[in-house]
């Protein structure tokens, strides 16, 4: 528990406290994309360069930019404000609760001494080769399935332009 | 080889350290690393501005500017006066923090790309591991400072070009990263120190830039449309149109904000250029073995400020493109042809170095150009627009 | 167009566009001739002798109150279509240029920041008092009273006259001159006559009676004169 992680900690907590509390929906994807930052500063921390990295170009750079989109092209120019507390926030919790638990439960029952013992950082380079060697299959399966998704949204794109002709 | 001018500053650096007590050792280090770095690149902007100014004036038979100093060459310290000394007008209906926030989010993002860059020998700030995956990672930060300023100005000048400009910068982000990927692929390694020290050999006099490979000339030149697309440089300039939208996303910026874009966006584009620099042009190293006597830091800065040269010839030269035409491109050629190129740094990869395979990856890069050529000529007819929304 | 046709590589039209912007690059230091910039404070285009801004008054001689050919008759002030010309007329009579006692203007103002450099009060002008001058630049720090001349800055000379447009100047001076003269044969005919009638009274006033005939057959010819040179 160094001092940098209880920084990154309270600044994770607290923008998703944000994010949920939040009533303006772009002020919210903002606190989101502080805390996608702090998640990965906590992976950089842990020395996962790649994966830190990767969070903030995926998260940050695309998820983010994303939902702003998104909220941007759907609402009016006033901004729609959001109530803290939506009608199903009871789905919501038992959803919240139902995920804390299986996870807790998933960490709780791993064994406590691996924490202390020191993991040598994974490299780049053992990502890619491990990536093109024992899981190249699922790799090509989810690169199938994301193109399948890449041509599915185009097609849906291009539905409307037809309509309009 | 004389190795004191070309560590001069790596030695400076040790020596100031040695009057600092050993307790902030770590401390003094980065600030001794980082503060050259925060100096230096303003201080290349003020240059750049001054000379873009100069080279577009004469580029268009002006004289450009020439009235403070002697030459126009206080132009630089006149504009910074002028920002600083002007009102900071921030709009009724803005959103203030938001508004505040952005020009400092994007200047941080611009300054961080320079952490991985390799400056000279030794004189990277950090050597990553994921040095170039770092750069991509902290420019996309950028798009949000973007949408930031645009969102949070609440005007639809600002708001039109900051979803303009985060759908370029989506757009081309993506081949960006794929015309770096083959130099990636060929030196196997992600660290920027490692990329440029696999460049700085030499056969005979040449150097092995990746450059003068087939794959890396075309890599090299895709990935210098996609970095001017992703500075919002010119010709790709939509998002700050000034004919069009004003000025795009900051349009509601004044004074020492304003200032603040103009310096995130030169800083950007000058941790772009490079960036590919290390990528293609050998980082530091020396264009031939002879001129080795050079310091590598002003290899850097040279090869720096001829991309820049480049960059400012470009403006110069070509007219704005329409957004259509933007993503027609984007999509339609450039990302094609990156993903064509990577094929061809495959096979460069696993066939036996010489003459043939220069000739093999060069033909069948010229190829697929040709074909895409055809075919994007072929779609080019004149006729009239289409739309969809309006009407 | 036609000729971009055919299968050649994109991005030929760049590299030509490249190609002429660095000729105009380096063209630019290498011919003067590329380089149509005028530094302007210190270097003017020469005027053409045509140009016109702002009226003047010309003055005879060298003394500027004593010589101007003013005599506050008042029809520009009239004429002017922004009204930006206010005089008023002297209650005294001085002896003008050439010593006939005449009328002259107390107060002359022109506001130039309303003048709208039409020229209407030259061509008015019987005695070819007020002239269009050709300064275009009047910097000054307050928007109002530093662009209201008044009669001392608006005073100049002849010979600037002549420098700033010498042909309609010369014209100018030749009219005068002519009227002058003819002025003076009439006066000399009517003297000679009056001689005859009256040898008495012939050694009273020659000049007062030169004067007098001046005024008189001065306002037809003047006219014509101001409109001549354009």
């Amino acid at each position: 528990m160094s001092i940098s992680f209880l920084i990154i900690a309270v600044l994770i907590v607290g923008s998703t406290a944000a994010a949920m509390g939040l009533r303006n929906p772009i002020h919210c994807v903002l606190t989101l994309s502080i805390t996608f930052g702090g998640i990965a500063a906590l992976f950089l921390q842990l020395g996962a360069e790649f994966v830190g990295l990767t969070q903030i170009m995926v998260y940050v750079g695309a998820v983010a930019i994303l939902a702003v989109f998104a909220i941007m092209m759907t609402q009016s120019r006033r901004g729609l404000m959001l109530g803290t507390f939506s009608r199903n926030a009871l789905v919501g919790l038992l959803t919240a609760v139902a995920v804390f638990s299986v996870l807790g439960w998933a960490v709780l029952s791993q064994p406590v001494a691996g924490v202390t013992a020191a993991v040598s950082p994974v490299s780049v380079q053992q990502i890619g080769s491990s990536l093109m060697h024992e899981y190249v299959l699922p790799l090509e399966l989810i690169g199938l399935l994301l193109t399948a998704a890449l041509i599915g949204a185009i097609v849906i794109a291009m539905e409307r332009k037809e309509d309009t002709e | 080889m004389t190795q004191t001018p070309d560590q001069v500053f790596v030695i400076l650096k040790h020596w100031l350290l040695g009057y600092v007590p050993t307790s902030v050792h770590a401390i003094a280090s980065a600030v001794l690393s980082i503060l050259p770095l925060m100096v230096v690149f303003p201080l290349l902007f003020a240059i750049t501005t001054l000379l873009e100014r100069k080279g577009l004036g004469r580029i268009q038979n002006r004289l450009g500017p020439n009235r403070t100093g002697p030459m126009g060459l206080w132009q630089p310290l006149a504009d910074g006066i002028k920002s600083l000394t002007k009102e900071d007008i921030v709009p009724f209906t803005a959103d203030h923090i938001v508004h505040f926030l952005a020009p400092v989010l994007l200047v941080v993002a611009a300054f961080l790309a320079y952490a991985v860059l390799p400056v000279g020998r030794n004189m990277a700030l950090v050597n990553l591991n994921a040095g170039v995956l770092f750069f991509f990672a902290v420019g996309s930060v950028v798009e949000l400072a973007v949408f930031m300023a645009g969102w949070s100005s609440r005007s639809k000048y600002s708001m039109l070009g900051a979803m303009r400009a985060i759908a370029q910068m989506i757009s081309y982000e993506v081949p960006l990263v794929l015309a770096s990927v083959v130099v990636i692929m060929q030196a196997g390694s992600l660290s920027t120190v490692d990329i440029v020290e696999r460049q700085a050999t030499y056969t005979g006099i040449f150097p092995h830039w990746y450059v003068f490979t087939p794959w890396g000339f075309l890599g090299f030149i895709l990935f210098m449309i996609a970095a001017t697309a992703e500075s919002n440089r010119s010709p790709f300039d939509l998002p700050e149109g000034e004919s069009e939208i004003i000025a795009g996303y900051y349009i509601e910026y004044s004074g020492f904000k304003f200032a603040l874009f103009f310096l995130g966006e030169y800083l950007g584009m000058f941790a772009t250029s490079g960036i590919a620099i290390t990528l293609f042009l050998g980082g530091w190293s020396a264009p031939l073995s002879v001129l080795t006597f050079i310091p590598s830091w002003a290899w850097f800065f040279l090869k720096l400020l001829t991309l820049i040269c480049m960059f400012i010839w470009v403006r110069g030269t070509l007219p704005r493109l329409r957004m259509d035409q933007l993503m027609n491109f984007a999509w339609e050629f450039i990302l094609p042809m990156a993903l064509f190129n990577m094929v061809i740094a495959g096979l460069w990869r696993f066939m036996n170095p010489g003459a043939v395979r220069w000739f093999v990856c060069a033909f069948l890069i010229l190829v697929p150009m040709f074909v895409l050529s055809a075919l994007l000529k072929r779609k080019k007819k004149l006729q009239l627009r289409t739309y969809s929304f309006a009407e | 167009m036609s000729r971009d046709r055919g299968s050649r590589l994109l991005g030929e039209g760049i590299i030509k566009g490249l190609a002429e912007t660095a000729r105009n690059f380096f063209g630019s230091y290498i011919s003067k001739q590329r380089l149509t910039t005028v530094q302007y404070p210190e270097e003017r285009i020469p005027q053409d002798e045509s140009f016109r801004n702002f009226p003047f008054l010309v003055y005879d001689g060298s003394d500027p109150e004593a010589g101007l050919r003013c005599v506050s008759c008042q029809i520009c002030e009239k004429e002017c279509p922004p009204k930006c010309i206010f005089i008023e007329k002297s209650k005294d009579k001085k002896p003008d240029a050439v010593g006939k006692p005449q009328f002259y203007p107390t107060v002359f103002d022109i506001d130039v920041s309303v003048c709208m450099s039409c020229q209407i009060c030259v061509e008015v002008c019987p005695f070819e008092a007020i002239k269009m001058d050709v300064k275009y630049d009047y910097p000054t720090e307050s928007r109002f009273a530093a662009l209201l001349f008044d009669k001392h800055q608006l005073a100049k000379s002849n010979d600037y006259y002549h420098q700033i447009h010498p042909t309609e100047a010369s014209a100018v001076d030749a009219a005068l001159a002519a009227e002058r003269e003819a002025a003076a044969t009439k006066a000399a005919a009517a003297a000679a006559k009056a001689a005859a009638a009256k040898p008495a009274a012939t050694a009273g006033a020659p000049g007062t009676a030169t004067a007098s005939a001046a005024t008189s057959t001065v306002t037809p010819p003047s006219d014509t004169t101001a409109g001549e040179p354009r």
